[in-house]
């Protein structure tokens, strides 16, 4: 291992310690999966989505514009980030994924691929 | 079987979540009010010498319809997330995010003036900024 993997590899346990995880909702259809993450105080700039072999890897940062003085009283989100893993599965086609990022909400749609959809078999009577 | 273990559910996040709801149901929580269920939506409250900022991460909601109210002291955030239909013949694997109607609470400082009161919705997050008065910001006192 050289130093910059080392480094990168403790900035990453340093990031999955220090990360709110996001809530999910996942639903599963016919053709594919879809997936709604909710990442308030994400900008688009600031959202990462990464496919790592059969992973899907979501991080975001929160960015909110603070004025310099300010002082917290109390604070239910207390970190800067979100990161959340997910193991895709084989019949899944992660080059064909669309994803949309409204209002702090992510909308991930991952395809099957077209072998894996479902077929209807004939069953032959003799 | 094999639909549900597309997604494998990852146990240390799993026990993550329940050992942050628990940590959140034995807080003591001074507020008579408590905290809302499902915590939507969380909120971070902060000031400066000049203002109160309340910032509520309230993700996926039609700005036109918060409905956010002042009223003695009081700020009142209020709406609904309306419930996603999942489509016909889908299976649902993972339902964590919030939906239905929700209110949220907070005891403003005496000092603020109600009519500087500001909101804007960006990136899912909705800011309220109210002013403090200004007799109430510190002042020096000539001694004679």
């Amino acid at each position: 291992m050289n130093d910059t993997t080392r480094i990168s590899n403790e900035r990453r346990a340093q990031r999955e310690e220090n990360a709110l995880l996001p809530p999910v909702n996942v639903c599963e259809d016919a053709t594919g999966i879809t997936l709604t993450a909710d990442l308030p105080g994400v900008t688009r700039e600031h959202l990462s989505l990464q496919i790592d072999a059969d992973s899907l890897t979501i991080e975001g940062e929160i960015t909110l514009r603070l004025p310099d003085d300010m002082a917290a009283s109390h604070a239910e989100v207390a970190l800067p980030s979100y990161r959340r893993v997910f193991t895709l599965s084989k019949e899944l086609d992660p080059d064909r994924i669309s994803a949309e990022f409204r209002q702090g909400v992510l909308t991930l749609r991952i395809p099957k691929a077209p072998h894996a959809q479902p077929r209807r078999i004939e069953v032959q009577a003799h | 079987m094999i639909l549900q273990a597309l997604f494998p559910r990852d146990i240390f996040a799993e026990l993550e979540r329940l050992q942050r709801d628990m940590q959140q149901n034995f807080d003591v929580y001074p507020n008579i009010r408590g905290r809302a269920r499902g915590n939507y939506p969380a909120l971070n409250v902060g000031g400066t010498a000049q203002s109160v900022d309340i910032y509520a991460f309230a993700p996926g909601l039609d700005p036109a319809r918060i409905d956010v109210q002042l009223e003695k002291g009081v700020l009142t955030i209020a709406g609904e997330r309306p419930r996603e239909q999942p489509a016909e013949q889908a299976t649902v694997h993972i339902d964590e995010r919030f939906a239905g109607r929700f209110r949220r609470v907070v005891n403003l400082p005496e000092d603020i003036d109600p009519d500087t009161v500001q909101a804007r919705y960006t990136d899912g997050v909705l800011h309220v900024s109210v002013q403090r008065r200004q007799a109430a910001q510190t002042r020096r006192i000539p001694i004679d």
